[in-house]
């Protein structure tokens, strides 16, 4: 069974609130950054622990921290990105939802290291909810001067607040956040300049994922070295693993990074196998936007090497036999899936989530779904299948943010693994049944 | 810093762009931009037409960048090389890039009064296929009007941004001009109220398609029928210095002066655009600089009369009556 560092205590009665959170150890981190040690030792543990950015790049923490720019007189900002809008991933919402101050703890230690005065929790505007209890969760911690002026009697005074964002997937982007975080559209910016040179109102900014800030209490707590320990190679410590579609147990899993997918699939520890006794047909492994592979590469790399849930090995092979960790939303598909109808689903939502700022994104992502479209409704011809390619290939790296590849990179991968898929129903011209479409979005009315 | 464009080395200050930089060397390297304004700050990033490879990042670090970049938007290092016109990649992309411009633009030249003078026809021509590959339904708008003297032809819009740049720093804070997302994004109508001021006419002017066009000149005159002049006069609000569009002795259109990239040199007032429309308004300073490969060019207006006279000349000879003598 691996080690536990995040989500151990999820099962606690009252856990959500700070006196429960405190009883099991909560805030030890803040107390011993605060008390003990200066800010650059704390983003020297960070570094020594390999923590990696959990949000989908997987940039190393300590380093981003490092590059903060830090003139004198200048505001810093930490902001944390808590938009989770990419399909299949929900692990930031289970973490605010059951403990809060876990986050909340994060924040605190974060912006001691970087010497933030003022932080921002950025939430997803469909999360409403989850808002509710981080706000609570915050008026505890300055009632009970965890937050405010002179924390702990030092002089580390912080404010944090919570911003709520309109629904938009695209504020997901560190630098559209920042945007929308301005109260201006939520359009990515053109870098350079990064936001930490110059991110919130011109200011040196950190964004970082939910979960990467909620590490940062183990890493303090057991130190840097120690948090190493856990997990694999350069994929250090846990994963929050968002884990859904045809699977016996679907849910949110905290696993150590090197754990074999064979077992985090068929384990009654954690998805409990494929539903219904079918096979298991092809893996997305880290969120709509990586690509999707099928059962024998995703269970097994190109070499023939047991595939593990690590940076390195998922991402083994390339593009060509391999795809990426990303966010962690992990959506296993039973053989009786439909790739093409799968693929429908995502293009359609990377055309509307589209920002528009940039041609090869605005026009592309709305041709990519319109043709993927003629599948499900039969009227597709073989070459469209190619003109799909060409269309994708065209938008991958062209673009201001990286929504082009995140559109272009599912397109890619299904056709590159599943063309005969595409061929068969071209030729068939039967209509692909979506009317689950239909059903979902009267109970989304 | 020493840059290398095309296999051409050019030396440069500190913070110059790329594309800056092949604007320098000449036309030969320079790639075409659509969205970049060199009178608007943070203009380009947008369109990605002026995509490049860079193939050295730097003297100090000569590891090639990953993806093309936009040149407009980044800036040289010392010892960097880049590749343009000579790499069949960028033109790849580039043609790419063009093709999903035009996807969804109606295509309305022969109604268009930008025809003539379009970035958009330019580079679809030297870029664009000869077909189009899509064949679906092209997104459509409502034609608006954008204050009195401004229509805004939305289906013509690249999205580029220039508009909504000059609006926000001719104007006090200027920060919305685009509603909606994706492709189903439009310039604002509100845009409307904000550009109330002297120099709102300058968009018309830094819209490198049809999309927003002056109502005082609309289906007027196609414009290689008309003949350029660059003229000044003495204005209080101004420069006063622009370009008068002359059709014999009647101002058609006043415009401002565009440099060699078709960039606005100096933005005028509305004054001197709308109201100033006789030819005794202007002084006249002589004929505007026409690239030789404009259709405009193709109008030798220095020998207008002659030129009638020879097209007179030659209906008759032809037998054809002229038109306004027609029984
Ligand atoms: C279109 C798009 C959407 C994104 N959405 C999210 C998101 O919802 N949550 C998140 O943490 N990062 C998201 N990211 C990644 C962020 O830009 C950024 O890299 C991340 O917040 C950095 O945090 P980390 O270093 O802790 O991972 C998104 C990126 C893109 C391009
Ligand atoms: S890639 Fe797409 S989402 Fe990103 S800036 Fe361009 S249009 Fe917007
Ligand atoms: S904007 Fe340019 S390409 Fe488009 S219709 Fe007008 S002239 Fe033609
Ligand atoms: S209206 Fe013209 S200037 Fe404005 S964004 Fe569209 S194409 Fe650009
Ligand atoms: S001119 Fe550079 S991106 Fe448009």
């Amino acid at each position: 069974m691996g080690r536990k560092v995040l989500i151990q205590n999820d099962k606690i009665p009252g856990i959500n609130t700070l006196e429960v959170y405190r009883a099991n150890g909560g805030y030890a981190s803040v107390e011993k950054a605060l008390k003990t040690m200066t800010p650059d030792q704390v983003t020297d543990e960070v570094k020594k622990s390999g923590l990696r950015g959990r949000g989908g790049a997987g940039f190393p923490t300590g380093l981003k921290w490092s590059f903060l720019a830090k003139p004198e007189g200048v505001a810093r900002y930490l902001v944390c990105n808590a938009d989770e809008s990419e399909p299949g991933t929900f692990k930031d919402r289970y973490l605010m939802e059951k403990i809060p101050h876990a986050l909340i703890e994060g924040m605190i230690t974060a912006s001691y290291a970087l010497g933030a005065k003022v932080s921002y929790i950025y939430i997803r505007g469909e999360y409403f909810y989850v808002l509710r209890i981080i706000e609570k969760a915050i008026a505890e911690a300055y009632e009970a001067g965890w937050l405010g002026k002179n924390i702990l009697g030092t002089d580390f005074s912080h404010d944090c607040y919570v911003q709520v964002g309109g629904g938009a997937y695209i504020c997901g982007e560190e630098t559209a956040l920042l945007e929308s975080l301005e109260g201006k559209r939520g359009n990515p910016r053109i870098k350079p300049p990064f936001p930490a040179v110059a991110g919130l109102w011109g200011c040196p900014t950190v964004v970082n994922n939910v979960e990467t800030i909620a590490a940062v209490c183990p890493i303090i707590n057991m130190g840097g070295e120690e948090y190493a320990k856990i997990g694999i190679g350069k994929s250090t410590g846990t994963k929050l693993i968002s884990a859904s579609g045809h699977i016996n147990k679907p849910g949110v899993y905290e696993i150590e990074l090197g754990l074999p997918v064979e077992e985090f699939i068929f384990s009654e520890e954690y998805c409990g196998g494929i539903r219904n006794g079918k096979k298991l047909k092809a893996v997305v492994a880290g969120g709509s936007s990586v690509p999707i592979l099928p059962a024998d590469l995703i269970l097994k790399t190109a070499n023939g090497e047991p595939r593990l849930m690590s940076y390195e090995s998922l991402s083994d092979g390339g593009f060509i036999t391999g795809t990426m960790l990303g966010s962690g939303g992990f959506i296993v598909m039973d053989e009786d899936t439909s790739i093409v109808k799968n693929l429908f689903t995502f293009a359609r939502f990377y055309h509307h989530e589209s920002c528009g700022q940039c041609s090869p994104c605005r026009e592309g992502t709305g041709w990519m779904e319109k043709i993927i479209h003629k599948f499900i409704n039969g009227t597709a011809n073989e070459s469209d299948v190619d003109l799909l390619w060409d269309i994708q290939s065209k938008i991958e790296g062209k673009t201001i943010c990286p929504l082009g590849e995140a559109a272009a990179w599912p397109v890619a991968a299904a056709i590159r693994h599943f063309r005969q898929e595409f061929i068969d129903i071209a030729k068939s011209k039967k209509f692909v049944d979506i009317s689950h479409y239909n059903r979902l979005n009267k109970i989304v009315a | 810093m020493k840059v290398t464009i095309d296999g051409i080395e050019i030396d440069v200050p500190k913070g110059t762009t790329i594309l800056q930089a092949a604007r320098m060397i000449g036309p030969e390297v320079a790639p075409p931009a659509m969205c970049y304004h060199s009178k608007l700050k943070t203009s380009g990033g947008y369109c990605r037409t002026c995509i490049v490879k860079v193939t050295q990042g730097s003297a100090a670090n000569p590891t090639p960048m990953p993806k093309p970049v936009a040149s407009c938007r980044t800036e040289v290092m010392d010892g960097m090389v880049v590749e343009n016109f000579i790499n069949k990649e960028v033109l790849e992309a580039r043609k790419g890039v063009v093709e999903f411009l035009l996807i969804n633009h109606p295509l309305d030249c022969p109604v268009c009064d930008q025809a003539g003078e379009c970035k958009l026809q330019d580079l679809g021509y030297e870029n664009g296929a000869a077909s189009t590959r899509y064949e679906f339904k092209r997104r459509e708008f409502e034609v608006i009007d954008i204050g009195d003297k401004i229509k805004l032809h939305m289906n013509r819009c690249i999205l580029c941004y220039r508009c909504v740049k000059t609006a926000d720093q001719i104007t006090n804070d200027r920060v919305h001009g685009v509603i909606s997302r994706g492709d189903a994004s439009e310039i604002s109508t509100y845009i409307e109220n904000v550009i109330d001021n002297d120099f709102s006419g300058n968009v018309i002017d830094v819209c490198p398609v049809g999309a927003l066009t002056d109502k005082t000149f609309r289906f007027k005159q196609r414009v290689w029928f008309t003949k350029p002049v660059d003229a000044h006069r003495d204005c209080k609000v101004c420069s006063g210095k622009s370009r008068v569009w002359l059709k014999g002795e009647e101002v058609l259109r006043v415009t401002a002066r565009k440099d060699q990239w078709d960039e606005v040199e100096e933005f005028i007032c509305n004054s001197c655009r709308y109201d100033h429309k006789k030819t005794s308004d202007w002084v006249i300073e002589g004929p505007s600089p026409v690239n030789r490969n404009s259709v405009i060019s193709q109008n030798h207006y220095e020998h207008l009369n002659q030129l009638k006279l020879q097209v007179l000349k030659q209906q008759k000879a032809l037998g054809f009556m002229p038109l306004d003598k027609k029984p």
